[in-house]
């Protein structure tokens, strides 16, 4: 038996990388997730493209106009005279606010009257555009507060105002670095994409070839064709698991507070589900084009709603159910765990448990069909 | 060049993609899945930030005031009050919750002799973007604050504080700032170039691992006929599933469309050529199904999803990266796109992008040739 499935193991083995493109492909695509996920992704919204149209150009105005960009969030990057202008900017996307001082802004200041700013914002992004009004908010807030403070110094008015003073922490991510969120949840992309891709793809090859028959027709046992098939697979994945670790905590410095030994488990735990729905795509697709598409249909959804880019917390409160059923949901928690939090099994076990029950269902269920399928 | 050839190509195509339905069936299905999830699954908007409160100074009034401006705030939701840090600790550790305030105890007493007292916030900042959003969150709701103390010992000095500095916000094409119409576009410039570049780039690899290749080459056709006609029927599903996604976008999501439906139509074709076009340069140099699918989805998936301005906004990234953006064609035509369903931007405003996007098709249609003529010949 152990004869039969060595043999297999290395007829697989060199399928996959005989074509030494391949074998760029497995590194070389982790790579680059990894570089774009390290750089690009970054939802944080600093540096805003700002225009600046300020018709009053008095010391108030220009005082108001500092505390804005004194702020690293907003960058002048035009000075615009007129409305046209203004429509422009806006039109074609070039500044993603307009901050417009009208005339007599300066003087009613020093009347003591009231004046007005206008914030002109791209809403065609409104996540960003929401964002960018409450930094202005939070900047037009504290410039009335010093306003106001420095009339009661004029007036020689004595007294201490009261104040909240705000301090806050952020822990596990202490810089709030938007890639130590991202980069380890790359290992769960990496490994269900790849794991979904190569298993399915590779045994409809052999049906839509031919040689499929030619493996039923030999001495091996369908259970030792799926090991030998998915294991490759499974040692790839695991591959690409590592040289993201490898380069995630190396190069980009994501912290790893957790267990190795851990991650390992956990990726093999997941693997199960992974490489079983491989298999399971595997027998319903006739062509390896249908069983891309079917892991595509199946991919989009589990990476989508697995709390990989778009927090769980904020989807509606049916898809959050939905979520339950998403293995990727669970690997991706104790990933993060693992890198982020530093907790052990302790706090991750019901994760695990999960997991392995998926795991265990539906390789159970492929084996199943793939056996009724081949015999 | 022979349409009579190009058309016995395309129908040879056409015959192949009805034999096999179900890709079919999921070439129309994924798009409108993918709509259905971004559409209603997936908000950008941050609220109910789940918080856990520990007020050490619960007995004054002053104190639940404060609370008050976040119990009726959508932007937090106070899931429970506590009265130790293990509770904390434990409840952000298995994240129950985001963020965790402790107000002191002596809050209320300093507020009140007119000092200043801190207000403790600690937040789970694994999340980092969500966790800089619920800090702003906090801040202005502390600046407010602040500014109203400030109001209010002023006013009781018999200073009335006359003028104020008011801001007014004036959003530009999505007044209700829904997320859904900043999505939506994207989406679809997602779909058409993930589903066009997914289904090409197999369909020339699998004439190699068949073998088929050569009976094709042996006939009279020639290397243009051969791509044009295997061209026709993708781009044929390449405009049904825009005229899905722009139904949806429309009817369903309630997107407007400001622009000239015309112009969708010849833009929409450039880029399809340019990512059909792709498709089929993956699968000639691919040969290998496998490796074309890895290929097409590494070559455009992902660039797609995060390099053009889709979800992430450009201006946020690395210079370096930014210059990468611009050889994205996604970015070009998710720009187009918002212009056109959100702005009503016409050629004028639109023209350098259609430039781009018109630089895309030709060349890469002109690299599959050419890469395909050494293939063969």
């Amino acid at each position: 038996m152990f004869e039969r499935i060595k043999a297999i193991l290395i007829k697989e083995f060199k399928q996959v990388l005989r074509d030494p493109r391949m074998k760029t492909v497995i590194i070389i695509s982790p790579i680059i997730q990894i570089i774009i996920f390290g750089y690009a992704a970054n939802k944080d919204i600093d540096f805003i493209p700002t225009a600046i149209y300020d018709q009053d150009n008095t010391k108030e105005s220009r005082l108001l106009l500092d505390s804005f960009t004194y702020s690293k969030y907003f960058v002048p990057k035009y000075y615009i005279h007129s409305e046209a202008e203004e429509d422009r900017m806006l039109d074609k996307g070039l500044v993603s606010a307009v901050l417009r001082i009208d005339r007599g802004f300066g003087r009613n200041i020093k009347a003591g009257k009231d004046a007005n700013v206008q914030l002109a914002l791209d809403g065609s992004d409104s996540n960003t555009a929401m964002i960018i009004a409450g930094y202005a908010n939070t900047i037009i807030n504290t410039y009335q507060y010093n306003l106001l403070k420095s009339d009661a110094d004029t007036m020689g008015v004595q007294f201490s105002a009261p104040s909240v003073d705000l301090r806050d922490r952020a822990w596990f991510n202490e810089n709030l670095i938007s890639r130590n969120y991202y980069l380890p949840g790359v290992i769960a992309s990496i490994v269900t994409i790849m794991s979904l891709l190569l298993t399915s793809m590779a045994i409809v090859r052999e049906k839509e070839i031919g040689t499929m028959e030619q493996l039923i027709v030999s001495p091996l046992r369908p259970l030792e064709l799926i090991f030998g098939k998915l294991l490759p697979f499974g040692v790839i994945a695991l591959f690409q698991c590592a040289l993201i670790t490898t380069l995630g905590v190396l190069w980009f410095h994501i912290p790893f507070r957790g267990s190795l030994v851990l991650l390992v488990l956990a990726t093999c735990v997941y693997l199960f589900t992974a490489l079983g729905i491989g298999l399971f795509i595997s027998t319903i697709a006739s062509t390896q084009q249908e069983a891309m598409m079917s892991v595509f249909l199946f991919y989009m959804p589990t990476f989508l709603l697995s709390g990989f880019a778009y927090p769980i917390a904020n989807m509606p409160e049916v898809i959050q159910y939905f979520t339950l059923i998403n293995p990727m949901r669970y690997y991706l928690i104790i990933i993060r765990g693992i890198f982020l939090k530093g907790v052990g099994i302790d706090i991750l076990w019901t994760n695990f448990l999960v997991l392995l029950l998926f795991g265990i269902f539906v390789i159970t269920m492929s084996t199943l069909r793939f056996q009724k399928k081949i015999a | 060049m022979n349409l009579k050839r190009i058309l016995a190509v395309s129908s040879k195509e056409f015959i192949q993609i009805r034999r096999d339905p179900r890709s079919l069936a999921l070439a129309i299905f994924i798009p409108v899945l993918l709509l259905l999830i971004f559409g209603y699954g997936l908000s950008l908007d941050i609220d109910r930030v789940a918080t856990v409160v520990w007020n050490q100074d619960a007995s004054s009034k002053l104190t639940r005031d404060f609370l008050l401006n976040f119990k009726n705030s959508k932007y937090f939701k106070i899931v429970k009050y506590t009265d130790n840090y293990r509770d904390i600790q434990h409840m952000i550790d298995n994240g129950q919750v985001m963020m965790a305030m402790v107000i002191p105890k002596d809050f209320s007493h300093f507020i009140e002799s007119g000092k200043t007292s801190t207000l403790q916030l600690l937040v789970d900042g694994s999340d980092s973007n969500t966790a800089t959003i619920a800090m702003g969150y906090v801040r202005s709701v502390v600046a407010k604050y602040n500014l109203n103390l400030l109001v209010k010992s002023l006013s009781s000095l018999g200073v009335s504080p006359a003028r104020s500095v008011d801001m007014r916000s004036r959003i530009w094409f999505n007044m209700g700032l829904n997320s859904r119409w900043f999505i939506v576009p994207g989406v679809i410039a997602m779909i058409i170039m993930v589903i066009a570049a997914l289904l090409t780039s197999i369909c020339v690899a699998r004439e190699w691992e068949r073998g088929t290749m050569e009976q094709l080459i042996s006939t009279p056709v020639k290397a243009p006929e051969l791509i044009i006609g295997k061209f026709i029927p993708y781009f044929v599903i390449g405009f049904v599933d825009l005229f899905v996604a722009v139904v949806m976008a429309r009817f369903l999501f309630g997107v407007p469309f400001k622009g000239s439906y015309l112009l969708l139509v010849f833009l929409s074709a450039l880029f399809l050529t340019g990512a059909l076009s792709q498709g089929i340069l993956i699968s000639t140099v691919a040969r290998t199904q496998l490796l074309a699918s890895q290929l097409a989805m590494l070559t455009t998936f992902i660039p797609t999803m995060l390099l053009s301005g889709f979800i992430y906004p450009i201006f946020n990234m690395p210079q370096i990266v930014q210059g990468i953006t611009y050889l994205i064609p996604a970015r070009y035509y998710i720009i187009i796109l918002r212009g056109l369903f959100l702005k009503g931007n016409g050629i004028d405003e639109m023209w350098d992008d259609a430039l781009f996007l018109l630089l895309f098709a030709f060349s890469m249609f002109g690299l599959a040739i050419i890469k395909f003529r050494k293939k063969v010949f």
